[in-house]
């Protein structure tokens, strides 16, 4: 009887003990994330706000980083280290706690670009094959799923992600978006990119 | 080998040789509409989940993939989406995609539920008479591949299924000057409920 008290002490200690510790490795995760996507992960120059952004979107760009599979140049510059000793459970709690922080809107396109930027969101350029991008993306450009929020990202992210996908570099898991992004012209990247800068 | 074989050959080569002059530039156009159309409904026609569902286009009947194309040009069909997409498409384009949809053979894409599947199965067959539903095989056929203008069935993404059958008269038909064959389907929506027609959704998503 004395064995089995002091053995549900010994558990009742180490249970209560094991959640703070999981709790700071949290905060260490996380902070490691801030220290280049903003306190309050908004974006900061080349690293993308992760406020607001879809669960698992997050979720399948860690593992994308993490097996280099994502390849472009600032994802293997810093994003391929920075995911290389994550375990599974840190992800899916990383994309969880980003998804849920309010998103700002980077706001810094051009604004005169936005109404051409936003037609071709809506409506595609079907003469050039064009596909509408909020079929996939939403009216809002808010993403579902693994398909990312765009709207209110930053002008030069959106604009670099989009010339990428025609540089040859690749995505965590196939998608349309390089199809999509050959018959873009430059300024119609311009343009999206600015009219998305906007969207809250 | 015959003179009737050689003349033959001969045609053959020359006809290939007049279509070969011809036929590039119409193919470049036919393939990067194509590509335009997967970038949405699946690289293999199979449906695609984004925001939107997009349907499964592959095995789809010619005549009811051009139907539609022509019902969202002339807004009797409300998709804001497609009247932009089919408005892109010369008449032409409409036969050539059509047939590639149909020759397109991807198994079925999926993540249907599975616990009502009998039940759907059983409105397939044999229809709700006590509810005036008709048996779906009646006109889409047994295996659900339909025929001419009646739409194939199989495989088709089942939410996409439930948000037609849930939203048909806010859908189709809209032109009321123009009545169009969706209207033979409106009484068997409105006598469907709505766990019929998750159930029967379900249910035709998993025949291939």
């Amino acid at each position: 009887m004395k064995r089995i008290a002091l053995t549900l002490a010994a558990l009742t200690v180490l249970l209560a003990a094991a959640p703070a510790h999981a709790g700071d490795a949290m905060s260490a995760s996380i902070r490691n994330c801030t220290w280049c996507h903003g306190t309050s992960a908004q974006g900061y120059t080349v690293a993308p706000r992760l406020a607001g952004q879809q669960a698992r979107y997050l979720e399948t760009q860690l593992y994308g980083f993490a097996t280099h599979r994502r390849d472009n140049p600032a994802s293997k510059q810093y994003m391929w280290n920075a995911t290389a000793a994550l375990k599974d459970s840190t992800i899916r709690d990383l994309a969880d706690y980003f998804a849920a922080l309010p998103p700002r809107p980077a706001n810094d396109g051009h604004r005169d670009l936005a109404g051409r930027g936003q037609a071709i969101y809506s409506q595609g350029i079907p003469e050039a094959n064009v596909a509408a991008c909020l079929a996939c993306h939403g009216p809002n450009a808010q993403g579902i799923r693994d398909i990312p929020r765009l709207g209110g990202l930053s002008y030069s992210y959106l604009k670099q992600r989009l010339e990428q996908w025609n540089q040859g570099y690749h995505g965590a898991v196939p998608s349309p978006m390089p199809v999509v992004a050959r018959s873009l012209s430059a300024d119609e990247v311009e343009a999206l990119a600015s009219y998305l800068s906007f969207v809250r | 080998m015959t003179i009737f074989g050689l003349k033959a050959m001969l045609r053959t080569a020359m006809t290939a040789t007049v279509l070969g002059a011809a036929w590039p530039a119409a193919a470049d156009d036919l393939h990067a509409k194509l590509e335009y159309c997967l970038t949405c409904h699946g690289t293999a026609g199979q449906g695609y989940r984004a925001y939107y569902t997009m349907p499964r286009l592959a095995g789809q009947q010619p005549k009811y993939i051009e139907n539609q194309l022509r019902a969202f040009v002339e807004r009797r069909r409300t998709n804001p989406i497609m009247a932009n997409v089919a408005h892109g498409l010369s008449p032409s384009m409409f036969g050539a995609l059509a047939e590639h949809f149909h020759a397109l053979t991807p198994p079925p894409l999926g993540g249907a539920p599975r616990g009502q599947l009998g039940l759907g199965k059983h409105i397939f067959d044999e229809g709700l008479p006590e509810s005036n539903v008709p048996a779906c095989a009646a006109c889409h056929g047994a295996d659900a591949h339909g025929q001419d203008e009646i739409p194939r069935l199989a495989g088709q993404l089942h939410d996409y299924l439930t948000s037609k059958l849930a939203n048909w008269t806010r859908e189709r038909g809209q032109d009321r000057a123009r009545p169009d064959i969706s209207a033979i389907m409106v009484p068997t929506t409105h006598n469907l409920t709505h766990e019929q027609i998750a159930a029967v959704a379900a249910y035709v998503s998993t025949l291939k």
